[in-house]
């Protein structure tokens, strides 16, 4: 049975038809056309997917699409400014060669960005912990690691 | 704009769009009229199919069509071809099985296809492929590598299960050599199989056009020009310039994407039947069973000495898993790119190597990052180790007592190594990984109640694989080249075709650094286009380590032709002898004078021919060129690894991992570096964390990243990484390719280590905290 939610997404409000069993990663991908958040397992482990949702990085993957009514959703697609200028943790990544073939980077942005605005001087050690719930097949999490230090520098605790 | 971009760590071209969700990876496209197409597969890894029965499904809503092997054998769909015939020491043909698209009759592994079913929406295909009854008589599964031959018959006509058996090298003399050594090394491994796992997994969008009686495949692959030739060929026995292969982005491939899969043909084959575009991408439960694993060695070798450590010979035993089915490069990864690479950097001087390759009811294995390399390198590098230890000889200098100084060398396994130099990689690593302070640390560890081992590994790799006329005496059904095309735009602009294919390597922008370079244009002025047969004129695509080497060079080649050309219409325009004048980084100069054109005045001077040596020339500015190497590249370098080890819980910690890598001239060196980090931690993976599991029924137990641990962000080090360069002497760039190095070295290194703290000869890998505590418990 069709169901209709309404969300705001990257600012602008949206609304979509769903199934009951649709997952938010679903509304986004194939409703919304946002195709910059990925999906790359079954088992909420490896992180593509990871969006922000009410100012928290959540796993689009886990939640069902209605959970999302009402609420704010950032993607990837959202984060750059309006003119094109990437964030500085976009930034960041490039500057630190932190990506390869981009498949988890959207997830890792906005995991980083959450994990960033909380711990503006992270170490080496606690950037590899709060990576715990993405995973990279490409990069060896070095400069991905380098990437979120440099990053969460650059926002200074701000978005 | 003149300083030289080889050499220089430029930002990547491709990452804004994938740094912003802009990337268009195959499951990202979506095209009109699209269906979506759900799998069947095999739940046993051994059964025959009595009956299918699809009345349910059919009914089900949304459902456009269900296809089985029958409806393939009808159409007179043909199997999955193998692209390299392996030739047994008896001579004959390796036995190659069907491999069907679709199940015909018989299953063979978990995830073998059973049935496709095509609906509106994909939540409607996976209800009704739920719906499908398969009636199935349950066979006992082969397993077991070690006892596949002994197993029931997997395939019809091949009793034993045994694929072929093959040899290399002289026994004889080997056996001789043996007989006068003053100690013998023997080791037993088992190379782990392992799960490829690029994040992204695959997906294949079939279209159809009746308008032009046209297909169109969009799919996650390295080679697309490879696939589609093999499928319109092989498969379906379509001509080919009725078929378009697109590989847009590509979210990592390691070689699980290099090969022609069945679901890629399902979704072209039925995109003509129900004239829609049908879409099918892998949950990552499928990508466990359905693409193709790599590794899956069972081995036992032996290293003859006389008594000061020299190498006097080399004799190695394998068994190699293909699976159920023969994947389309599989048969030669543990014979070609493995045996052949049991020199290392050695001087062996005889070497005999005895490869047996089984069918078994697992998930087919094929190249994965390394393909056959890594497999070589633990048995040389854990055997050179270990015999280190036994003689009581430093490692680094056992290694220094053996090591091949002399150039070109030609090994007694097939291979002629062009140029290396391997004290420089060694003695670079033993100073940055700090060896010499070694056992202050050890003693550090020791006070906490830790063990500290130090491992080393010596590598050597054969990237590039070449020329085409020796694989293909060797039994490759492929050519083994590149192609290339330069269009230079009438404003001096060039677009580049290349038929190599980037999955993460960023050719986009190391390519364009070569072409800027050689052709003195701004990076800006150079875009790099790959992925579409609709686009390149042709490709072998990227796998081998081959893209800078063999499609640089391509790639170089044709621009040598464009510059020769721009120096011809540069002589009319300034009334000069062609011969006269030169190109310098961006201008045409006539030799002695102040006269020059630009490259971008010569450019339009060949799309706007007014005044142009008609008579001589053709218009326009654009080439093409075909590269076949004159022989393999052969990087190789020194890894050292340093490992804690927590007594109590058998944790094992890498408190240091150095890599000096010689991969001839580096176009980009940020890039290299991170190359090498992915490779090392995917050997990292193999050595620690990577498991795959069988049970004796064939069930893949290790099926989703809940319980196949490829390593986290926690589970590996900051690296130390640095290069040595001896330029490869048979390409212009002198490049040697760098893709695979560090999954190659680091498995060995890192087992050196773990070997060293415990005190042990060996230990199976990975070594999880389970197997390394029961290694000390056992030792106790």
């Amino acid at each position: 049975m069709a169901i209709k939610v309404s969300l705001k997404v990257n600012g602008k409000a949206v609304s979509a038809e769903v199934e009951e069993r649709t997952l938010l990663v679903s509304l986004i991908r194939e409703s919304l056309r946002l195709t910059g958040t990925h999906v790359g397992c079954d088992t909420a482990q490896c992180g593509a997917c990871t969006v922000h949702m009410n100012g928290k990085a959540i796993k689009s993957c886990s939640i069902v699409a209605m959970q999302a009514e009402g609420a704010e959703v950032l993607t990837i697609e959202g984060v750059a400014k309006a003119d094109g200028t990437l964030h500085p943790m976009q930034q960041a990544f490039k500057d630190n060669h932190g990506l390869q073939c981009g498949f988890c980077t959207p997830g890792m942005v906005m995991n980083a960005l959450d994990f960033a605005r909380n711990n503006p001087s992270p170490t080496e050690q606690e950037v590899r912990e709060s990576l715990e719930g993405n995973l990279c097949r490409c990069t060896g999490y070095h400069n991905i690691v380098k990437s979120i230090v440099a990053g969460a520098k650059a926002m200074g605790g701000k978005i | 704009m003149n300083a030289p971009l080889i050499g220089a760590r430029v930002a990547r071209k491709e990452d804004y769009r994938f740094l912003t969700g802009a990337g268009q990876y195959t499951d990202d496209v979506t095209l009109p009229n699209q269906a979506y197409a759900a799998f069947v597969r095999s739940p046993h890894a051994h059964a025959k199919i009595r009956k299918i029965s699809l009345e349910k499904a059919q009914q089900a809503s949304g459902v456009l069509g269900i296809f089985t092997g029958e409806d393939f054998a009808a159409a007179k769909v043909g199997g999955l071809p193998c692209g390299w015939l392996i030739t047994d020491v008896d001579g004959q043909p390796m036995k190659e099985p069907p491999h069907p698209c679709l199940a015909q009759g018989k299953v063979r592994h978990v995830g073998d296809q059973v049935a496709v079913v095509v609906a509106e929406t994909l939540a409607q295909a996976k209800d009704a492929a739920e719906l499908v009854e398969v009636d199935y008589e349950v066979l006992q599964a082969v397993v077991d590598v070690a006892s596949a031959r002994r197993g029931p018959a997997i395939h019809e006509g091949v009793a034993d299960n045994t694929c072929y058996v093959w040899a290399i090298g002289d026994k004889g003399a080997c056996d001789a050599a043996f007989a006068k050594a003053a100690h013998v090394t023997k080791l037993e491994f088992v190379n782990n199989r392992l799960i490829p796992n690029a994040i992204e997994p695959r997906a294949a969008i079939g279209a159809y056009s009746r308008a032009d009686d046209a297909y169109t495949l969009y799919v996650s692959s390295q080679n697309p020009h490879v696939e589609r030739l093999l499928m319109t060929a092989f498969v379906l026995g379509l001509p080919e310039h009725k078929v378009r292969v697109i590989a847009p982005d590509v979210g990592g491939g390691f070689g699980s994407k290099i090969y022609l899969y069945a679901e890629d043909v399902v979704v072209t084959w039925a995109a003509k039947r129900l004239n829609r575009s049908v879409k099918w991408t892998a949950e990552r439960s499928e990508s466990f069973v359905s693409d193709a694993h790599g590794r899956d060695h069972v081995t036992v070798a032996e290293l003859a000495m006389d008594k000061d450590g020299k190498f006097l010979g080399m004799r190695v035993k394998t068994t190699a898993n293909m699976g159920a089915y023969l994947s389309t490069f599989a048969s030669c990864i543990p014979t070609i790119l493995y045996a052949t690479l049991l020199a290392g950097q050695y001087t062996t001087p005889v070497i005999y190597c005895e490869v047996t390759a089984v069918f078994t009811n697992t998930v087919p294995v094929d190249a994965y990052r390394g393909a056959g390399r890594p497999e070589a390198t633990y048995v040389v590098e854990r055997l050179v180790e270990t015999a280190a230890r036994e003689m009581k000889l430093d490692p680094a200098e056992i290694r220094r007592r053996n090591f091949i100084r002399s150039f070109p060398y030609q090994t007694p396994v097939a291979l002629q190594y062009d140029t290396g130099d391997y004290d420089a990689t060694l003695d670079a690593a033993v100073k940055m990984a700090d060896v010499a302070g070694f056992a202050k640390r050890k003693e550090e560890s020791i006070k906490k109640g830790k063990l500290r081992g130090l491992g080393y590994c010596a590598y050597i790799e054969a990237c590039g694989i070449a020329p085409s006329a020796v694989a293909g005496s060797l039994g490759a059904r492929a050519g083994l080249f590149e192609a290339g095309e330069v269009r230079v735009h009438p404003t001096g602009s060039v677009t580049v075709f290349t038929g190599s294919h980037s999955h993460g390597q960023g050719h986009e922008t190391t390519f364009a650094q070569v072409v800027a370079d050689r052709l003195g244009l701004a990076i800006e002025n150079v875009d790099i286009v790959h992925g579409d047969t609709s686009k390149v004129l042709f490709g072998m695509g990227t796998y081998g380590s081959r893209s800078l080497a063999v499609g640089g060079t391509a790639i170089v080649k044709a621009l040598d032709k464009i510059v020769a050309k721009g120096k011809k219409i540069a002589a009319h325009l300034m009334e000069a002898a062609e011969s006269d004048i030169e190109y310098d980084r961006g201008t045409f100069k006539v030799a002695g004078t102040d006269k020059t054109k630009t490259f971008g005045e010569v450019a339009f001077a060949a799309y706007v021919p007014h005044n142009y040596p008609h008579d001589k020339l053709e218009p326009g500015l654009n080439e093409n060129a075909f590269y076949d190497p004159a022989n393999f590249t052969f990087p190789a370098g020194t890894y050292v690894c340093e490992v804690e080890v927590d007594r109590d819980t058998g944790v094992v910690r890498i408190e240091r991992f150095t890599a000096v890598d010689d991969f001839g001239k580096i176009v980009n060196p940020m890039i290299v570096e991170g190359q090498v980090h992915g490779g090392l931690a995917q050997g990292i993976g193999q050595a620690l964390t990577e498991s795959s599991i069988y049970d004796a029924t064939g069930q893949l137990i290790t099926g989703s990243f809940m319980d196949y641990c490829i390593p986290r962000a926690t589970d590996v080090p900051m690296f130390k990484v640095d290069t040595r360069e001896t330029p490869c002497t048979h390409n212009p760039l002198g490049v040697k390719g760098c893709g695979e190095a560090g999954a190659i070295g680091s498995p060995a290194a890192l087992m050196n280590a773990i070997t060293d703290a415990l005190g042990v000869k060996d230990l199976a890998m990975p070594a999880t905290a389970q197997t390394v505590w029961r290694s000390m418990q056992k030792a106790a």
